[in-house]
């Protein structure tokens, strides 16, 4: 498994990841997209949903909350608003933050505003999914 | 000619005044790094987001988005991001200094502004200030870049306003920084010239929902950017004032102690004077 492709994963606050990896699996607004090295230039929106990155033998996720990927023959560039690795995911904030959206859904009043609480619950999901992932 | 209590309470109130500039200095300039910092960590991104932008627009040149729609002007929208506190010498008045008149050129203005101290000083001189934001001036969040940037896409896309600027301080240093206003929407068209890298691109699922999703993303980053920055002016120069006032405080001081010398040996002088005449009228 020589053959590696660069990722780099950048959000305004930081750079979370910067490696050669294997294979990205990704959530794109209209589907999965899986990543070799040597992919053609791509440009493609994302979902929120957990990046997956294969590197060597193992697997590890990474959680996003929308962006896009830019893929080069030699390298793939995402860029999101947040992006977290399993280790900076705080669970308990996580699950808390999945109850409040779901309280505020279930609620049914007019003043909720529901993409709100919808987008706040699935990005609590997927930190959740990635946050379990390593269990 | 004040008295030695009265120049000995001067010095210890100048001295406290002192103190608390200092401890604001030094504040200051541990939250200046900080802040330095996180513009030069959010760099990659915009420079990123910025690429693939030219990239995608040269790739659907016909796109059409409310974001990028030229309108007749009637309605001029204003984002200003100023300072929550003072304290921080000419950052203010600089900022307002470059964009009072720009405002006054135009027919039709309405304000969006982020920072007390701008919030105030439009609202006393009665100017048209549609949303006001405080409390981050000196700690801009992305999360706060985001509210500004949806509210800014929304008043601009329902046809509110039909351009929209944004007025910020730019931050080149520590010590120097200017303000400047910018135009936010319509969106320029960037770089059209750069096709040739990007015809190669797929897009996925096309270009134009790639630009749609985008858009408001890089209206964001702008905005971000602009907090950063101008969070690092602020704390620049807030570093200055307090520098330069601590300064002025010690000068103030050795000068109150010089008087203070000075009238506490007149003082003596003279009690010796007295007290020898009086030796002398005994005689």
């Amino acid at each position: 498994m020589a053959n590696k492709i660069r990722l780099d994963i950048v959000t305004p606050e930081r750079i979370v990841f910067s490696d050669d990896v294997n294979m990205v699996i990704a959530r794109a607004t209209d589907g999965d997209l899986g990543i070799l090295p040597g992919h053609a230039p791509l440009i493609a929106g994302l979902q929120v949903w957990p990046l997956r990155i294969f590197q060597e033998e193992s697997e590890t996720e990474i959680s996003l909350c929308g962006g896009f990927i830019e893929v080069r023959p030699d390298k793939i560039s995402i860029l999101a608003s947040c992006a977290e690795l399993a280790e900076d995911i705080n669970a308990e904030r996580a699950e808390n933050a999945k109850l409040r959206a779901e309280t505020r859904l279930n609620e049914k009043d007019d003043s909720v505003d529901i993409k709100r609480a919808e987008a706040a619950l699935q990005r609590a999901l997927v930190r959740l999914k990635v946050a379990n992932f390593k269990k | 000619m004040p008295s030695v209590q009265d120049i000995r309470r001067r010095i210890k109130s100048v001295k406290s005044i002192q103190q608390i500039t200092k401890a604001m200095k030094m504040v200051a300039a541990a939250r200046l790094r900080r802040a330095q910092e996180r513009a030069n960590a959010s760099r990659p991104y915009t420079e990123k987001i910025q690429e693939i932008l030219a990239s995608v627009a040269s790739g659907s040149s016909d796109a059409k988005h409310p974001l990028l729609e030229v309108r007749q002007v009637n309605r001029t929208g204003f984002v200003i991001l100023g300072a929550d506190k003072g304290l921080a010498g000419a950052y203010t008045a600089n900022l307002l200094r470059e964009i009072v008149p720009r405002i006054q050129e135009k027919e039709d203005v309405e304000l969006i502004t982020a920072g007390r101290k701008v919030n105030d000083y439009f609202r006393r001189r009665n100017y048209k200030v549609a949303q006001q934001f405080s409390g981050f001036s000196e700690r801009p969040t992305f999360q706060n870049a985001k509210e500004l940037a949806d509210l800014v896409a929304n008043a601009y896309a329902s046809g509110q306003y039909d351009e929209m600027y944004l007025a910020y301080t730019k931050f080149h240093s520590p010590i120097h920084h200017e303000p400047t206003v910018i135009r936010l929407l319509p969106l320029e068209q960037a770089a059209k010239e750069k096709s040739k890298a990007s015809g190669e691109y797929i897009f996925e699922p096309s270009a134009e929902e790639v630009l749609n999703l985008l858009l408001p993303k890089y209206l964001e980053t702008v905005i971000f950017g602009a907090l950063v920055q101008a969070a690092a002016s602020e704390l620049g120069a807030r570093m200055a004032a307090m520098g330069s006032a601590t300064d002025n405080a010690q000068e103030l001081i050795s000068k109150l102690v010089l008087n203070y010398n000075k009238v506490r040996q007149a003082n003596i002088t003279r009690e010796i004077t007295e007290i020898v005449g009086g030796a002398e009228a005994l005689k």
